[in-house]
C-alpha cells in the first residue's frame, strides 16, 4: 500500500489511513517534508503514528510511507566521540546541512559512512563462527580496541575474510552460505541484546565521589537512581561521573533537560584529558542529546538508543556506565504521548504500563558473559536522575524505579541549599550493593574500611539526634562529649562527604584518598576523645588548626596528598595540647 | 520552525460548533497543524486563531481573542496557509506595541526586516557556545553572590505583593553588558495590571532605556489566550536582533503564572486529563519551548539572556509553576516576604537563590579571580546566622557558640548594607567592597573558605573587564 495519508494530526501524534498493513513499531515517514515517525498503534486499516520531528506544518492528505523496519541503529566503529539526537543523528551534520536551528525532515546515518577502518581478522578462513563470536578488530580510537562481532543470530562457516581498510558498510568477510558480514551491524533499539548468562557484581565502580564510595557504593552492572528536586545537584553528578569514574565508555543521555549543559559538556569534555589514556574524555564518550525543547518522541526513543549502544560495547567485554538525565523526562514523554492517544491514565496520568517499562529498562543494566568466543565479560552500569514534581518521592516515577535499583542516592533541597554538595540524604539513601563489595574494598581500601563505613554512619545519625536535643537547649548546655560529636560530624560532612565538583583536585577522591579522610575523621574522634578524658575542656581544642589540615587534605595535589596527610596526623595528635 | 510552503489562504464558512476559546471546524482539506487562522464573516469582529488539532472530520481552532458573541454559523474562516508569524527588525526598538505586537504608541506600524514564524525551532546543541560571558545588572544580590551570565535564563521568583516586577524593572534600566557590546532590551509583559504596565512604560520613557528597549504588553484585560503568543512573538523579535544584528538582548517576561494559567485554560477546553493542579501534563514541555530560547551561538556576536518573573501562588515553591521553571531555568532568584516586610529591597533571599552558570562566568579574566571565594565565604556565614537566628529563637542567643553568635550579627548587616541598596544601581566594585568589609568584622580564623591569597587581594578597585559607566 503506497498511498497512505495523513488523516489526523495532534502535537507529536499522526493518523494514516489506510495503513492497517503497517507493522507495530514500523518506522514510517511522514508528510512531504519525510517526517520520520514509528507506529505505535493499528485500529483497522488506521495507524497512529508518534512522530521524532516537529509537527507543525503537517496537514492532512500528506502522504505516509512504510520502510519497512523499526527504529534500527547502526553499531560500528565510529560511536565513540559521537553526539546524536535521540534517534540517532549526528548533530555536527544536522548544522552542517540546515545550520545553528534544527530543521525537520533530514535523515543522516549515525555512523560516518566514508570513514575507513582497518581491519585486523582474528579467524581465518575455514572457521565456523556464530552470534556474538569475535571476527576481528578495528583499533576505534588510539589504544581502544573495537572487536567485530557476528551479529547475533547470523552464523556458519566463513569462507572469506581479508585484512584491509574498510568503511562500515564494506563486506570484510563472507560465510559459505553466501551472508556478507560488514564492520556494522543494525540493531532494533527497543530490543535488548542478547548474552550468555547473567553473572553476579562484586568489583565496585568507582564513583571518584566520597560519599558514594565510601556510603552507598554501586557495583559494575548495577542500576541507581538519583532523584532530587531542582538545583539538588543530579546533573553535577552524572557530569562528574561521566568525567572521572572508572569505566571504559560512558554513554551520556541527556534526555529532556537544558541545551546550555549539553553545551558545557561537549566544552568540558573535549579538553578534559583522562589520565589512565591521555585522552580527551570524549574519546570514551557518547552523548545522546535531547534538549526539552526538542521533539517528544525522540525522547522515548533516547533512553532505548543510549542502551543499545551500551550493550554494544558490553558485548565487546567493556564496562560501560550510562548516565541518564533525567529518566522522568523520558517517563512525562510516554506520560504525553499516552494522553493524546486517550489512554486510560494511571497514576498522576502517567500510562498504566510506564512501572513495567521501567524495569525492563533497568534490567538491561548488569555485569554479563558476553555471547560467542572469546570469552568475554562487560557490564552496563544505569544510573539516572529523576525529576520528582515539588522534590516530592512518591510520585510514581521514582517509586517505580525503587522497585528495581540496587542503590538510592537521594537528594535533599535543603542540604542544597546549605551548599552541602553532593547533597546525598544519607538518612533514606541506601546501597544494596555495600555487603558484596566489602571484600574489595577491604583489599583495595583498606581493612578497616567496612568498620569505618559503620562508625561513620553512626556518626551522622548521632549527630542529627543532638542537633534536635541542642535545638532545644543551646549547644552550650551539651556535654563535652557530645560537642565533639557535633564537630566530628561536622567535619564528616564537610570534608569526608563533601565534595566541590569545581575544585580541580578535589571533583574526583581516589579510593585511597577517600580512606584517609576516614581515618583522620577517626583519629580525631580518638584523640578529641582521649582529650577530654584527660580533662582538657572542649573549648580548649584547636578546632580550627584540625578543620584547616582537612581543608588541606580534601584539596591537595595527588603529588601534595601523602604529606598533607601527615600534616593533618600530627594537627590531631597535637590539637589537645596546652 | 520552518515556513510552510507558499502560503496559500482558503476560506470556509461557517463552523460546526465553538466551546470557550475553542472552534470546531468541519472537513478543513489540507488544514495543517499550527496554521493561522482568521475568523471574520458578517457583523462578526475580526479575530485570530490557530490550528492545534487537524482531523478529516473534525479541525480544532483556538482562538486567541474573546469569544463572546462569536456565532459558529456565521463565522467566515480562513486558514493563512502559514504559521503565526511577527515583523522584526531593528526599528522595532523604541516602540510600544501590544501582545501580539501592534502599535500601542500612535505610530504606524514597523514595516521591518523580515516576517518570521514566532515558533523558534530549537538550537542545534552543538551550535551552543557554552555561556560564560558576565552582564552586570547593578544589584548586588544578583552580581555578587548569582551572577548572571549571557545566554543564561535566570527566573525572579516573586509572590503577590513583593515588588518581582520592580526589580525587573531595574535590571532592565542598569544592565550593562561586559565591554560595552550593543545592548537591548525586550519586554514582554504577560497579562500584569495596569499599575505595574505604568511602572515600565513610564520609567522607560522617562530615560534613554527606551531607544534601546521593544516593549510588548498584553495587560491583565487583554484576552487570556493572546498570552500564549505574547512571549513568542518577544523572543522572536529578541533572536532577530540577537542573531541578525549582533545584540546581546535580555528578555523579561513577566510574569509566567499568566501564561501558564492560559495554558491550562487552553487544556481545560479541549477536556485534557490535567496534570498537577489542573495544568497539562505537557507543561513542561511547553515552558522548556520558552526558556531554551535563551543562549549563545558559537561564532555568533549577539546573545538571548532572559529574566522571566515567575509569581508563586501561595507563595509555594513547590506549586507546578515554579516547580516546572525551577526544572528548566539555570537557577532563580528568590524574594522573601519577610525582607520586604522590613524594608530591605530587593528583599533577595541569597540562600535558596542560586545562579548555575556563576562558576563560568566569573573570577579571573571575567570578574576577580577572589569572587568565587568571596562569594562561597558571604554566604557560609549568612546560612550560619541564619541557622542560629532559628536557634536563637528557641535558646536564646546566650546558649549559642560564639562563632554561632558572630554569625548571628552577620545577619543583618549582611541583609543591611549587602542586600539592601534601595533604587540606586551598584557597581560590581562596590558590591565586593561592601562584602569585604563585613567580612573584616570577623576573625580571620573563622573565614575558611578564603585563601591567603584572595585576603591579601581584597579591596580591588576594578574588575578584569571594567564594564563601561
Ligand atoms: N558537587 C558539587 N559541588 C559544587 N557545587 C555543586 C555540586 N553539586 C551541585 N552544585 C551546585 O548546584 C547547582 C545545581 O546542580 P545541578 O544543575 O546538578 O542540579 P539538578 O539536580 O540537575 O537540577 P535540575 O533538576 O533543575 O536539572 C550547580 O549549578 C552547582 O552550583
Ligand atoms: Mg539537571
Amino acid at each position: 500500500m503506497t498511498d497512505a495519508r495523513i488523516i489526523r494530526v495532534a502535537g507529536a501524534i499522526a493518523e494514516a489511513q489506510p495503513l492497517g498493513d503497517a507493522a507495530l513499531y514500523e518506522l514510517v515517514e511522514v508528510g512531504e517534508r519525510r517526517l520520520l515517525g514509528e507506529v505505535i498503534r493499528i485500529q483497522d486499516d488506521v495507524a497512529t503514528i508518534q512522530v521524532f520531528e516537529e509537527t507543525n506544518g503537517l496537514g492532512l492528505h500528506e502522504p505516509v510511507r512504510r520502510t519497512g523496519s523499526s527504529l534500527m541503529t547502526r553499531l560500528g566503529p565510529g560511536l565513540l566521540g559521537s553526539i546524536i539526537d535521540g534517534i540517532g543523528r549526528p548533530l555536527e551534520g544536522l548544522a552542517e546541512r540546515s545550520g545553528d536551528f534544527m530543521t525537520p525532515g533530514m535523515t543522516l546515518p549515525t555512523l560516518d559512512p566514508d570513514t575507513r577502518w582497518s581491519f585486523a581478522p582474528t579467524v581465518e578462513a575455514g572457521a565456523m563462527v556464530c552470534g556474538g563470536d569475535v571476527l576481528g578488530v578495528v583499533e576505534e580510537r588510539p589504544g581502544m580496541a573495537h572487536q567485530i562481532l557476528v551479529p547475533p543470530g547470523s552464523g556458519g562457516r566463513v569462507a572469506e575474510i581479508q585484512e584491509g581498510s574498510y568503511t562500515v558498510s564494506d563486506t570484510v568477510a563472507t560465510l559459505d552460505d553466501g551472508t556478507t558480514l560488514s564492520l556494522s551491524h543494525p540493531w532494533a533499539i527497543r530490543q535488548r541484546r542478547p548474552f550468555a548468562h547473567r553473572l553476579p557484581s562484586d568489583r565496585p565502580f568507582i564513583t571518584g565521589q566520597r560519599v558514594f564510595d565510601f556510603l552507598f557504593p554501586v557495583v559494575e552492572g548495577g542500576s541507581v537512581a538519583v532523584p532530587g528536586g531542582f538545583g539538588t545537584g543530579k546533573t553535577v553528578i552524572e557530569q562528574s561521573l561521566a568525567k572521572y569514574a572508572k569505566a571504559d565508555i560512558m554513554v551520556y543521555i541527556g534526555c529532556g533537560e537544558r541545551g546550555n549543559e549539553m553545551a558545557e559538556v561537549l566544552h568540558d569534555f573535549g579538553r578534559l584529558i583522562d589520565p589512565e589514556t591521555g585522552r580527551p574524555i570524549m574519546d570514551r564518550t557518547i552523548l545522546i542529546v535531547n534538549t526539552s525543547n526538542m521533539p517528544v518522541a525522540a525522547r522515548d526513543a533516547s533512553v532505548y538508543l543510549g542502551m543499545t549502544i551500551a550493550e554494544y560495547y558490553r558485548d565487546m567485554g567493556y564496562h560501560v556506565a550510562i548516565l541518564a538525565d533525567s529518566l522522568s523526562r523520558w517517563a512525562e514523554a510516554l506520560r504525553e504521548i499516552g494522553a493524546r492517544l486517550q489512554e486510560m491514565p494511571g497514576e498522576e496520568g502517567y500510562p498504566t504500563y510506564l512501572p513495567n517499562r521501567m524495569s525492563r529498562l533497568y534490567e538491561r543494566a548488569g555485569r554479563v558473559e558476553s555471547e560467542g568466543t572469546p570469552a568475554r565479560t562487560g557490564a552496563v552500569t544505569f544510573i539516572s536522575a529523576i525529576s520528582p514534581p515539588g522534590g516530592d518521592f512518591s510520585e510514581p516515577v521514582t517509586q517505580a524505579s525503587l522497585r528495581v535499583v540496587g542503590a538510592l542516592w537521594a537528594l535533599d533541597a535543603s542540604l542544597a541549599h546549605q551548599r552541602q554538595f553532593p547533597a546525598v540524604d544519607w538518612d533514606i539513601s541506601y546501597s544494596l550493593y555495600t555487603d558484596g563489595t566489602t571484600e574489595w574494598f577491604a583489599r583495595e581500601g583498606g581493612a578497616d574500611w567496612a568498620e569505618l563505613r559503620v562508625e561513620t554512619i553512626r556518626l551522622l545519625q548521632r549527630d542529627r539526634e543532638l542537633r534536635e536535643i541542642a535545638g532545644l537547649v543551646g549547644v552550650d548546655a551539651l556535654e563535652d562529649e557530645d560537642r565533639l560529636v557535633l564537630e566530628g560530624a561536622r567535619i564528616a560532612r564537610e570534608f569526608l562527604i563533601g565534595q566541590n565538583a569545581f575544585h580541580p583536585h578535589d571533583a574526583f577522591s581516589t579510593v585511597a584518598k577517600t580512606y584517609h579522610l576516614a581515618k583522620l575523621l577517626w583519629a580525631f574522634m580518638r584523640t578529641g576523645k582521649a582529650a577530654l578524658g584527660d580533662d582538657v575542656s572542649f573549648e580548649k581544642l584547636d578546632l580550627a588548626a584540625v578543620r584547616r589540615a582537612f581543608g588541606s587534605v580534601k584539596t591537595a595535589a595527588p603529588d601534595a596528598l601523602e604529606q598533607q596527610i601527615a600534616e593533618a596526623e600530627q594537627t590531631i595528635s597535637d590539637m589537645g595540647a596546652p | 520552525m520552518k515556513r510552510l510552503d507558499a502560503p496559500i489562504a482558503r476560506t470556509y464558512s461557517g463552523a460546526a460548533s465553538a466551546a470557550g476559546p475553542l472552534l470546531f471546524v468541519r472537513s478543513t482539506r489540507r488544514a495543517k497543524l499550527g496554521e493561522w487562522v482568521r475568523i471574520g464573516g458578517e457583523g462578526q469582529e475580526e479575530r485570530r486563531g490557530q490550528v492545534v488539532d487537524v482531523g478529516t472530520e473534525i479541525t480544532v481552532i483556538q482562538v486567541f481573542e474573546d469569544t463572546l458573541g462569536l456565532k459558529p454559523a456565521d463565522a467566515a474562516i480562513t486558514l493563512a496557509g502559514e504559521t503565526a508569524t511577527t515583523v522584526v527588525g531593528k526599528d522595532l526598538l523604541g516602540r510600544a506595541l501590544s501582545g501580539t505586537g501592534e502599535p500601542l504608541d500612535g505610530l504606524p506600524p514597523s514595516i521591518g526586516e523580515a516576517r518570521l514564524p514566532i515558533w523558534g525551532a530549537p538550537i542545534n546543541p552543538v551550535r551552543r557556545q557554552h555561556p560564560s560571558d558576565f552582564i552586570e545588572t547593578g544589584v548586588s544580590a544578583i552580581d555578587g553572590m548569582n551572577t548572571l551570565v549571557r545566554g543564561q535564563k535566570l527566573p525572579v521568583f516573586s509572590a503577590p505583593g513583593l515588588p518581582g516586577v520592580e526589580l525587573a524593572a531595574d535590571i532592565v534600566e542598569n544592565a550593562r553588558p561586559a565591554r560595552g557590546e550593543p545592548f537591548a532590551v525586550v519586554f514582554a509583559a504577560i497579562g500584569i495590571t495596569e499599575r505595574e504596565t505604568q511602572i515600565f512604560v513610564s520609567r522607560f520613557r522617562e530615560s534613554e532605556v527606551m531607544e534601546r528597549t521593544v516593549l510588548f504588553l498584553n495587560q491583565a484585560s487583554d484576552p487570556t489566550i493572546e498570552r500564549l503568543l505574547t512571549p513568542r512573538v518577544a523572543l522572536t523579535t529578541a533572536e532577530h536582533l540577537a542573531y541578525t544584528h549582533g545584540i546581546h538582548v535580555l528578555v523579561v517576561m513577566a510574569d509566567i503564572t499568566h501564561y501558564a494559567e492560559a495554558l491550562r485554560e487552553i487544556a481545560a477546553a479541549r477536556e485534557e486529563i490535567p496534570g498537577r493542579r489542573g495544568f497539562p501534563g505537557y507543561m513542561y514541555t511547553d515552558l522548556a519551548s520558552l526558556f531554551e530560547r535563551a543562549g549563545v551561538l558559537k561564532d555568533g556576536k549577539g546573545s538571548v539572556t532572559q529574566l522571566p518573573v515567575v509569581s508563586l501562588p501561595d507563595d509555594d515553591m513547590t506549586h507546578p509553576i515554579p516547580d516546572l521553571t525551577g526544572y528548566i531555568t539555570e537557577g532563580q532568584i528568590v524574594l522573601s516576604r519577610e525582607l520586604h516586610q522590613r524594608g530591605v529591597y530587593p528583599p533577595v533571599d541569597v540562600l535558596p537563590s542560586l545562579s548555575r552558570l556563576m562558576n563560568a562566568g566569573i573570577g579571573q579574566d571575567r570578574t576577580v579571580p577572589e569572587h568565587r571565594e568571596w562569594a562561597d565565604q558571604l554566604y557560609a556565614v549568612y546560612a550560619r546566622g541564619r541557622e542560629a537566628k532559628l536557634m536563637a529563637a528557641i535558646v536564646g542567643s546566650e546558649g549559642l557558640a560564639p562563632g554561632d553568635r558572630r554569625a548571628l550579627d552577620f545577619v543583618d548587616a549582611f541583609e543591611g548594607q549587602l542586600i539592601h541598596q534601595g533604587g540606586t544601581r551598584r557597581s560590581l566594585v562596590d558590591t565586593m567592597r561592601i562584602g569585604w568589609s563585613l567580612l573584616e568584622t570577623l576573625p580571620r580564623d573563622e573565614l575558611t573558605r578564603i585563601s591567603d591569597t584572595a585576603w591579601e587581594a581584597r579591596g580591588r578597585d576594578e574588575v578584569s573587564k571594567e564594564p563601561p559607566r
